[in-house]
């Protein structure tokens, strides 16, 4: 069991490193959705099946089309890697948010109660799953909705920006 | 043991899995689990890709016959080897690679895009004991493995080096994200009613007959209907079909994201077309049609599996019939049908399988109530919606064509 893991996770790092050092911004973007690929088969190693199908659905399935649009929709030719990361302005506020995203994670894992004494794990059924997320987890739930159709909303409004009047799209 | 539990384990219902087990059976524990598994793979590989074979021969048939010409005619007996001559001739044709293309992209679309397809075979319920994998969230399982087709789509399209190719993988991906929606909210009810993600235990939901005549099949109610319709409209966009079949629209994209691809990838593409079209068939019989239950009791000692093939086929012989009858859709009214028309129609589906679900106690005579306004619900919003959906949209005038 531990081979897997150790696989899997080698995989998964290995993709988002590769994602992160390659030039051609499509290449990282579909190294990407193999990296998501491997956290999905982290969550079937851990036993957790709905987890994992839901990533794949979310992520493999929608996340990467945005990226892909966004990565299309930005760029100006085919070799074009987007802006130059020398920027200094940029490179500075990559690794606060970097840091920033770092500090919350640790401090999750270090304020949460780890479990020393190996348990069996627990056999949570779909509908379990569902109640919780309807009932104690419906605000983190409503708050994730509101962010994405935040986010969806300034997509269009990006995308909508400057639309000269093209003589077919009035017939 | 019940009367009926005698029909359910005859020999037939049996057979094949008396066949597997005639094959591993010899084999010590272990290893008897994995060529148990093996053999599960060859079947579903072998059955679906003979189908893939023979539903392409039918299709030029049928559409032979509808359009009035015999269809293939002169390869083998009323042209049964034609499907064979096809798979050589694209075997042994020249595979051409762009010289400016992505290579490893360019050979890896195809691969994944059948690889995913072929994946979505696992958790359909072919008969009482044949399901190759029993998942808890099956449902969710299969549509994961087909929204990750979106990207096979798109690196064939990217990996051409070839901008038409490029344009029209993107309108494929518009297309297939427009109606993934749709599909996706379609079967809701269907979890909502039976209360389980597995196929498994929807098939089992919709065992027994009222008065011994109607099956509890999902499609025989309001919701349940509509919610079929929906599906089934959503699968043939999805599996680009016409009439939504502009992705590749031969005579006016040249086979779109298709169009630098030749020889056996090219038949890989088609291939995992045909098997997205039988998976999106097998789980429509699944979630609405009753899965592999007979639709009679009398009827209970033909095997369940021939049952499901039967209903397999005649959805299948369904997108043909609709192939040779309709026109293509443009552009604009393929997305505005998804976004205007199937995604409300489908959450008020939602709305009105609740109600179902909440009334269900409900006496005889309040019963006739139940499905009155079950059927307002239905046909209300498909009515209004679709008065809307073509409201001031007169035929397009094309100034500059």
């Amino acid at each position: 069991m531990n081979a897997i893991l150790i696989l899997t996770a080698l995989g998964t790092i290995g993709t988002a490193i590769a994602a992160m050092a390659g030039r051609n911004l499509l290449h990282s973007v579909l190294l990407l959705a193999l990296t998501w690929t491997g956290v999905a088969v982290f969550y079937l190693w851990a036993g957790a099946e709905f987890a994992a199908f839901a990533q794949v659905l979310v992520y493999v399935g929608a996340i990467s089309m945005v990226v892909l649009f966004a990565v299309l929709l930005t760029r100006r030719s085919r070799d074009d890697a987007g802006s130059s990361p020398a920027a200094q302005g940029r490179a500075l506020s990559a690794i606060i948010a970097a840091a920033a995203v770092a500090g919350v994670l640790l401090g999750a894992i270090l304020c949460s109660p780890l479990a020393t004494l190996p348990r069996p794990a627990p056999a949570v059924s779909v509908r379990q799953l569902g109640e919780e997320l309807m009932g104690s987890y419906a605000p983190a739930l409503l708050v994730v909705g509101v962010l994405l159709t935040v986010a969806l909303i300034g997509a269009v409004v990006l995308a909508a920006g400057d639309r000269t009047g093209q003589p077919e799209d009035n017939p | 043991m019940n009367p009926t539990a005698t029909v359910t384990d005859s020999f037939l219902e049996r057979a094949p899995l008396l066949v597997r087990d005639a094959v591993t059976g010899f084999l010590p524990e272990p290893a008897r689990w994995l060529a148990n598994s093996l053999v599960t793979i060859i079947a579903v590989l072998a059955i679906f890709g003979l189908l893939f074979a023979f539903l392409t021969l039918a299709e030029r048939k049928i559409l032979g016959h509808v359009q009035n010409r015999p269809g293939p005619n002169r390869t083998g007996w009323f042209g049964l080897l034609q499907p064979f001559a096809d798979g050589i001739k694209m075997l042994t044709k020249e595979d051409i690679v762009p010289r400016a293309a992505d290579r490893l992209l360019h050979f890896l679309a195809p691969v994944t895009l059948l690889a995913l397809s072929i994946l979505t075979f696992a958790v359909i319920p072919y008969g009482r004991h044949l399901v190759p994998v029993e998942l808890d969230s099956a449902v969710l399982y299969f549509f994961a493995a087909g929204a990750a087709t979106e990207l096979a789509i798109f690196m064939a399209g990217w990996a051409s080096h070839n901008k038409y190719a490029l344009l029209a993988a993107m309108r494929a991906l518009a297309q297939l994200i427009s109606y993934e929606l749709p599909l996706l909210l379609s079967f809701v009810p269907v979890i909502l009613a039976t209360g389980t993600l597995s196929t498994t235990g929807i098939v089992a939901a919709q065992a027994g007959w009222k008065w011994h005549v109607v099956p509890h099949w999902i499609v025989f109610t309001p919701w349940g209907a509509a919610g079929f319709v929906i599906f089934m409209v959503s699968a043939l966009a999805e599996s680009n079909r016409s009439p939504f079949d502009l992705p590749e629209a031969e005579s006016e994209l040249i086979a779109g994201h298709l169009t630098e691809y030749s020889g056996f990838k090219y038949a890989l593409f088609f291939m995992a077309e045909y098997f997205g079209m039988c998976a999106l068939s097998g789980m429509a019989v699944t979630l609405f049609l009753g899965g592999w239950q007979a639709p009679l009791p009398v009827l209970e000692f033909i095997p369940s599996y021939v049952w499901f093939a039967a209903k397999l086929l005649t959805l299948l012989l369904g997108f043909i019939w609709i192939r040779a009858t309709l026109p293509r859709l443009r552009i604009d009214q393929l997305t505005r049908l998804a976004w205007k028309f199937l995604v409300p129609l489908a959450l008020v589906n939602l709305g009105t399988a609740a109600f179902w679900s909440l009334t269900s106690d409900w006496s005889v005579t309040l019963q006739l109530l139940r499905w009155a306004v079950a059927l307002v619900l239905v046909a209300g919003p498909f009515v209004l919606l679709g008065r809307g959906l073509t409201a001031g949209l007169g035929p397009r005038t094309y100034r500059y064509a």
